[in-house]
């Protein structure tokens, strides 16, 4: 019988009243990678580089936390760095952007690797693009990720989907 | 103020609670950090823009065409 490689860890739908954070805690050490996969909104007028924060296991927002960006706007295309793991945020919350994270090797004892792609569209007025190469500079495994909207909450109805990833 | 939610995944259980002092004092000062990003990012795009528009201004006073300075500039 086939081995189950890409399981679903965790979810969490938003509910009315918005969520300030989301935590994905006691993350399981039994896989290779991690997935997460992300639907969400909140109340900024315009998304940007920096909507969606990062806390791995409760160090603080962006600790140790190193990204390198590209990011478009459909005209051009801009490098940067910062200490956000994503974007993915649409607009007024009612706007939705996509966010993929793929976390390698999160149990190992060498600094963890991060990539992120995310688009954020605006009702056919704006699109966004961000691709993000990123490193928590740690050598803890990864037990809890914590995700800050830029402008809280997120909004009701944004989802969030942790995966792990087998390599066997 | 929205709740902290958190989602235990080994029980699955999901516990919400309001936000403590310090985790706000520690959301605004990283969307402190994430403005500033922005702002630097936002610098970078406006220069680039700028050369170019000074390039643009400067090949249109060499006598370049519309035609040929779009084919140096796409």
């Amino acid at each position: 019988m086939a081995t189950s490689t890409y399981n679903l860890i965790a979810s969490q739908i938003v509910g009315s009243g918005g969520a300030s954070s989301i935590t994905f805690s006691s993350i399981p050490q039994t896989y290779t990678d991690l997935l997460l996969k992300m639907s969400t909104a909140d109340s900024r007028s315009t998304p940007s580089v920096s909507d969606i924060l990062v806390n791995f296991n409760g160090t603080g927002v962006g600790t140790n936390v190193s990204a390198n960006y590209f990011y478009g706007n459909g005209s051009s295309v801009t490098g940067t760095t910062g200490t956000q793991i994503a974007f993915g945020d649409g607009s007024q919350g009612s706007i939705f952007g996509n966010s993929e994270v793929y976390i390698a090797n999160y149990t190992s004892s060498n600094y963890k690797p991060y990539s992120s792609d995310s688009i954020a569209e605006i009702n056919s007025t704006a699109g966004y693009q961000l691709l993000i190469a990123g490193l928590w500079s740690s050598t803890a495994a990864i037990t809890s990720i914590s995700l800050t909207p830029y402008s809280s909450p997120f909004g009701q109805y944004s989802t969030f989907y942790l995966y792990g990833i087998k390599n066997s | 103020m929205a709740d902290v939610v958190d989602i235990n995944c080994e029980t699955k259980e999901v516990t919400t609670r309001p936000q403590t002092a310090e985790e706000i004092a520690a959301a605004e000062a990283a969307a402190a950090q994430a403005a500033a990003d922005k702002a630097v990012a936002d610098a970078a795009e406006k220069a680039k823009a700028d050369a170019k528009a000074a390039a643009i201004a400067k090949l249109t006073a060499l006598g370049l065409t519309a035609d040929e300075v779009a084919a140096l500039t796409a």
